[in-house]
C-alpha cells in the first residue's frame, strides 16, 4: 500500500501511546451493528501502479479521442490547442496540492493568480468586476439568475430560446425555488422578439451569444427593453474565444455575464471540470456569489492579496449567505489565466480570427452541398446547418466514416420537432483543411 | 592544509539576516509583479498566423475597442507562474493539518490517468458509441461508491460538496412532493459546516438549529423535540465536525423516519469510516461524497471538486438528469425526462453535461490502487494518527471533549491559552513560522477558539512526532509568557499578516492602469 507511510510496528506503538488495545477501540462510538467486516465489499483488494494503469488505459481505449479523427463538436465545450507550458505549470505541487487560500501569508501564489484572473475576466467581458470563478458556465448562469432575483426583488426570469438547453434546465432547477422561469420558443438562426415578455415582475432576461446554434446576437435592444422595465440583462457566453472578435457583453448593456471558460487552458474532459466565469457591475458586488480576491497590504506595507467580502459567503453568513458555494474551480482558473497570459491580446485576437475564418470556410463548403442550408447567418466558430435527413442518424453514419460531425440539435432538445434535421458544427484552430474537406466529402456521401 | 586565502569557506555570522537586499528579493524568495505590470498587449507567447477576416458573418458586431490583455513570451510566463507557485504552502511540501478539509496525499498516477487522451480529449456530446469507455468508467465508479456506502443509487453530476448537498435536498423535496406533502423545515446542528444551512435556504427550506451537548455529540433529546410534521429532513455530519462519531445515529435516523422526514448526511468526513462503516446501514437517505477529500483528488488551491450523492431507495427515483443506463447496446445516457426509464422521476438537472469526469478518473484510480482493503486501512490510519496527536498533546493543549477517542481529527479549544495573551489566531500563525500550515481555526463554532487538526493517513510516524514536538513546545512557550513568538506571526512567510479590513473597506478586485486607479481612489 504505497500511499500509506505507517507500518505495523508504527501502528502498534502508536496504539500503545494512546492507551488503546487495538484499532477497534478507537471506533468504539460506532454502533456494533454498523461495523462491517473486511469481506463485506464486492470490491477487489489493492493493486500496483502498473495494474491500475492497465485497467484504466483499457477503458480509455474504448473511447474515440477527439484528436484521433476530424472532429466538429461544440455546443458548450470546445476543442482548442493548449500550449504545453499550461499543463506543466498547473501540475506544480504548490498549485496542485494546496487548499483554498484562507492563510494568505502562505498562499500569495494562488491569491495573485486569482486576482490576475479576475482582471482578465473583467477585461474580456467588458464588465467592472469578476469573481474567482464558479463550477462551470451553467451553474454560473443559475447563480446569475438568483443574483438578479435578489437585486431586483422580482421573481420572473425570461430565458431566451437560444440558450443552451442544459443551461436552461440548470437555471430552472434552482430559480424555480425562489421564483419562476419562462422559456421563449426556440427559433434557430433568428433572434425572436422578447420585449412582450418583459414586464414589471421580470427580474432578468437571459440571452446567450453566440447562442446554442452559433448565432451572434445584438444584445443592445434586449438590454434597452430589459432596463426600461427595471429588469437586468444576463448574458451567457459558452465560447469565450468569441470575445476576441466580437463586441463584449459589457459594451452592449449586460448587467451580469455568466460564461464558460473551458476553451482557454482546459481540455474537454467529457464535460468537467470546467471553469465558470461570473462578472458584473460594481454596484451589484455585494449580491455576487463566490470567492473574491482583493488587494491589500501586509504589516510591513507590502502589497498582498486576500480573500475578501466574505461576509457574503456561507462559512460566515450560513443561512443568510448569497450562495452555498464553497469551492471554486481554482486549478481550472489557473489553466485559463496561464493560457491567456501566453496568448496576450495579440495572440488571443489572432486565435479568434483563425477560428472564425475556418468556420466560415467550412460553412460555405457545406452550404453548397445539395439539400443542405446554413441556418445561422452570423456566427463565430460554430454554426448550424439544416440537413435533408435527421441529424442524429447522419452523425451516426459519419462516425462509421471516421468523422465526428457535430452535435445534433435533437440531442439537446428532443422535444423540438424543428430541431430534428439541425446539426450544430464547431470549427477551431485544431481543424485542418484536410479535416474540413474530409467532412464535406463524407457528408456528401452520407446524404446521397 | 586548508587554504584560507581568497574565497571564504566558512559562513559569516548571521548578522546580515535583516539587511535589506538591493533587488528586494531574498535568496530563493522572489517578489513578483502582476502580469499587467510585466506584459504588453503586442507581445504573445504563442505562434499563430495573422489572419484577416471579413465582417460578412459577424452580424455587425465586430469588437471595436482594445481588450487590454497583456502577453508575455513563454519563458517569461513560465517564470512568472513558477515564482508565484513558490509563495504557496502545499501538501507535497509539508504536513497540512486542516481539519475537515482532508489534505491527504494526491497520487500522481491519478493525474497521469486523467490525462489519457481517451478521457481528457473526449467531448461530452460526442456520439455515445464513441464514449463507451467513459460511460463504463462512470458506471464502475458508481459501483464503488454504492458498494462502499451500502446505498442503492448515486447521482454523479454534482460538481462539489455543496452542490451535492443541494442535489440531495432537491431529491428530498421531490420525494415529498410526490407524497403530496409540503414540509418546510430542516434541522441543522450548530456544529454544521456553513454550507448546510446555506444549502437548505437555497433549496427553499427554513433552517432550525439543533444544539450540541457538552460532550460534542448532537443533543438528540432536543432534536427529537424539534421533529414534527413540517420537518423535511435533518442534515447531520457524521463523523461530526468535532471529530466524533454520533453514537446515537441509528436511533436518530429511526426517529427522523418515524416523523416522516429524511436523513441527509454531510459526507465530508467519510474518510474516517470508509471501508469500516456503510452509511446505508445507519439509516441515511442521501450523502454527498467529496471526491477531493476521501478519494484524494487534488484540492488545486480551492477546486475543482466533485460531490456525487448516494441515495436511498426512497430517494433514488428522483435523481437528477442525466441517468446512466445499460442495455443490449451498451451504456447510454438518459438526458431528458421523456427518455427516463419506468419509475424514474428526475427532479431536473444540476449542471450542463455529466459531472466532473476528470475527477472521476482520478478517484477511481485511487480506489483501484487502494482496493477495499487499502481504503479500510487508510481510514484506520487516519483515525489512529488523529488519536495519536490527541493523546500526545492533551496534557499541554486543551481537549474540550476529554480523553477521546476521536475519529480522524483532533479538536482542541483555546482554554490552554487563557491568560497568556496568545489567541488561537496567533498560535496558528506562529505555526507558519515553524514550517506548518495552520490547523482549521474557530470551527466548529460550538467550541471556543477551536483548533481542529486532521493529520490524515499520509503522514509518517516521524512526521507526526516532529509535528507533536513543535506544537508541544509552542504550547509550553505560550504558557511561559513568550508572546514574541506569537505576536504578529508569521515572521518568515512571503508576507506578514495582511490587512483584511482594508481589503473589505475599499475593495480593489482587479488591476487598473495607474491613472485609472488614481481616479478611482478619488
Amino acid at each position: 500500500m504505497r500511499y500509506l507511510p505507517l507500518d505495523q510496528h508504527d501502528r502498534t506503538s502508536m496504539l500503545a501511546r494512546i492507551g488503546a488495545r487495538d484499532i477497534d477501540a478507537l471506533f468504539r462510538d460506532v454502533p456494533k451493528a454498523a461495523i462491517v467486516s473486511r469481506g463485506t465489499f464486492d470490491l477487489p483488494d489493492h493493486q500496483g501502479e502498473l495494474e491500475v494503469e492497465r485497467a484504466l488505459s483499457r477503458l480509455a481505449a474504448k473511447n474515440v479521442a477527439a484528436g484521433a479523427l476530424p472532429f466538429f463538436c461544440g455546443a458548450g465545450a470546445y476543442r482548442h490547442h493548449v500550449p504545453a507550458a499550461v499543463d506543466h505549470l498547473i501540475q506544480r505541487s504548490e498549485f496542485l496540492t494546496s487548499y483554498t487560500p484562507y492563510q494568505p501569508e502562505i498562499a500569495q501564489g494562488t491569491l495573485q493568480y486569482l486576482f490576475e484572473f479576475q482582471t482578465q475576466v473583467a477585461l474580456l467581458t467588458g464588465m467592472e468586476v469578476a469573481n474567482a470563478s464558479m463550477y462551470d458556465g451553467s451553474t454560473a448562469a443559475a447563480e446569475a439568475v438568483l443574483m438578479a432575483q435578489r437585486i431586483t426583488r422580482r421573481a420572473k426570469a425570461v430565458l431566451c430560446g437560444g440558450l443552451h438547453p442544459h443551461y436552461a434546465e440548470t437555471i430552472e432547477t434552482v430559480a424555480t425555488l425562489s421564483g419562476r422561469v419562462e422559456r421563449t420558443p426556440v427559433t434557430p438562426g433568428r433572434a425572436a422578439d422578447l420585449t412582450s415578455l418583459i414586464d414589471d415582475e421580470t427580474a432578468c432576461v437571459v440571452v446567450q451569444s453566440p447562442d446554442v446554434f452559433g448565432l451572434i446576437r445584438n444584445l443592445r435592444p434586449i438590454a434597452d427593453a430589459a432596463h426600461a422595465k427595471g429588469a437586468l440583462l444576463i448574458v451567457v457566453v459558452t465560447e469565450i474565444v468569441s470575445l476576441g472578435l466580437i463586441e463584449p457583453p459589457g459594451a452592449m448593456g449586460a448587467d451580469i455575464v455568466a460564461a464558460e471558460g473551458q476553451s482557454l487552458g482546459n481540455g474537454l474532459n467529457f464535460g468537467g471540470p470546467y471553469v465558470g466565469l461570473l462578472a458584473t457591475r460594481e454596484k451589484f458586488l455585494r449580491q455576487m456569489p463566490g470567492r473574491l480576491v482583493g488587494e491589500t497590504v501586509d504589516a510591513e506595507g507590502k502589497r498582498g492579496f486576500v480573500l475578501t467580502l466574505s461576509t457574503r459567503e456561507q462559512h460566515i453568513r450560513r443561512e443568510k449567505a448569497t450562495s452555498n458555494i464553497c469551492t471554486n474551480s481554482g486549478l481550472c482558473c489557473l489553466a485559463f489565466t496561464i493560457h491567456l497570459s501566453l496568448l496576450g491580446e495579440e495572440g488571443f485576437t489572432r486565435l479568434a480570427r483563425i477560428n472564425h475564418a475556418r468556420a466560415s470556410m467550412l460553412a460555405e463548403r457545406l452550404a453548397d452541398l445539395p439539400g443542405v442550408g446554413l441556418v445561422t447567418p452570423s456566427f463565430f466558430n460554430e454554426f448550424t446547418i439544416r440537413l435533408p435527413k435527421p441529424a442524429a442518424e447522419t452523425v451516426d453514419r459519419l462516425v462509421a466514416k471516421n468523422i465526428i460531425g457535430g452535435v445534433p440539435a435533437s440531442r439537446l432538445m428532443p422535444n423540438e420537432p424543428e430541431a430534428r434535421n439541425l446539426l450544430i458544427i464547431a470549427v477551431t484552430e485544431t481543424n485542418t483543411d484536410e479535416d474540413c474537406k474530409a467532412f464535406a466529402a463524407a457528408l456528401t456521401e452520407v446524404l446521397s | 592544509m586548508m587554504n584560507n586565502q581568497g574565497r571564504p569557506t566558512q559562513s559569516i555570522a548571521a548578522q546580515s539576516s535583516e539587511l535589506p537586499t538591493i533587488s528586494g528579493d531574498r535568496g530563493l524568495d522572489h517578489e513578483e509583479k502582476l502580469i499587467f505590470e510585466l506584459g504588453r498587449t503586442d507581445v504573445t507567447g504563442v505562434d499563430l498566423p495573422a489572419t484577416e477576416v471579413s465582417d460578412a458573418r459577424l452580424g455587425g458586431l465586430r469588437r471595436k475597442g482594445v481588450i487590454g490583455l497583456p502577453g508575455l513570451s513563454e519563458p517569461e510566463v513560465v517564470r512568472h507562474y513558477v515564482r508565484l507557485s513558490r509563495m504557496n504552502y502545499a501538501i507535497d511540501a509539508g504536513l497540512y493539518p486542516l481539519g475537515s478539509c482532508t489534505m491527504k496525499h494526491n497520487p500522481r498516477l491519478n493525474e497521469k490517468m486523467a490525462r489519457l487522451p481517451g478521457f481528457a480529449d473526449l467531448h461530452p456530446l460526442a456520439p455515445q458509441q464513441t464514449t463507451q469507455g467513459a460511460l463504463a468508467l462512470i458506471a464502475e465508479l458508481s459501483r464503488w461508491l454504492t458498494e462502499l456506502t451500502g446505498m442503492p443509487a448515486v447521482a454523479m453530476s454534482p460538481k462539489a460538496g455543496a452542490h451535492g448537498e443541494l442535489c440531495g435536498l432537491l431529491a428530498i423535496r421531490a420525494a415529498l412532493e410526490a407524497r403530496g406533502e409540503k414540509r418546510t423545515r430542516i434541522l441543522v446542528p450548530q456544529s454544521a459546516h456553513g454550507t448546510n444551512p446555506a444549502t437548505a435556504t437555497l433549496a427553499g427550506f427554513t433552517v432550525d438549529e439543533v444544539p450540541a451537548k457538552a460532550d460534542g455529540h448532537i443533543d438528540d433529546e432536543a432534536l427529537r423535540a424539534k421533529l414534527g410534521p413540517d420537518v423535511a429532513a435533518i442534515m447531520l455530519t457524521n463523523p461530526n465536525t468535532c471529530g466524533l462519531f454520533e453514537r446515537r445515529i441509528i436511533e436518530i435516523a429511526d426517529a427522523v423516519h418515524k416523523a416522516g422526514a429524511y436523513f441527509y448526511c454531510d459526507g465530508a468526513n467519510f474518510n474516517a469510516i470508509a471501508g469500516r462503516v456503510r452509511p446505508g446501514d445507519l439509516g441515511i437517505d442521501a450523502m454527498h461524497i467529496n471526491l477531493h477529500k476521501t478519494f484524494s483528488t487534488p484540492h488545486g488551491g480551492g477546486g475543482p471538486g466533485a460531490g456525487p450523492v448516494v441515495l436511498s431507495a426512497a430517494l433514488a427515483p428522483f435523481a437528477p438528469l442525466p441517468l446512466l443506463v445499460h442495455d443490449a447496446n451498451g451504456f447510454r445516457l438518459v438526458e431528458s425526462r421523456a427518455d427516463a426509464p419506468d419509475g424514474a422521476q428526475p427532479f431536473g438537472r444540476m449542471c450542463a453535461f455529466h459531472g466532473q469526469m476528470g475527477m472521476f478518473v482520478r478517484a477511481l484510480s485511487y480506489m483501484l490502487s487502494h482496493g477495499a482493503d487499502g481504503i479500510r486501512q487508510a481510514s484506520e490510519d487516519a483515525v489512529l494518527s488523529a488519536n495519536y496527536i490527541l493523546a500526545s498533546l492533551k496534557d499541554v493543549m486543551s481537549a474540550p471533549f476529554g480523553e477521546g477517542p476521536c475519529m480522524h481529527e483532533a479538536l482542541f479549544d483555546d482554554s490552554f491559552l487563557e491568560g497568556t495573551g496568545v489567541t488561537t489566531l496567533d498560535f496558528a500563525k506562529a505555526m507558519i513560522d515553524e514550517g506548518y500550515h495552520p490547523m482549521t481555526m474557530y470551527f466548529p463554532l460550538v467550541v471556543h477558539g477551536a483548533m481542529l487538526i486532521e493529520p490524515t493517513e499520509s503522514e509518517s510516524r516521524e512526521s507526526l512526532d516532529r509535528f507533536i514536538h513543535v506544537l508541544r513546545m509552542m504550547a509550553l512557550e505560550a504558557k511561559a509568557g513568550r508572546r514574541e513568538r506569537f505576536e504578529g506571526a508569521p515572521h518568515f512567510a512571503p508576507r506578514r499578516r495582511l490587512d483584511e479590513t482594508l481589503a473589505a473597506r475599499k475593495p480593489i478586485l482587479r488591476w487598473k492602469p495607474k491613472e485609472q486607479a488614481a481616479q478611482a481612489a478619488e
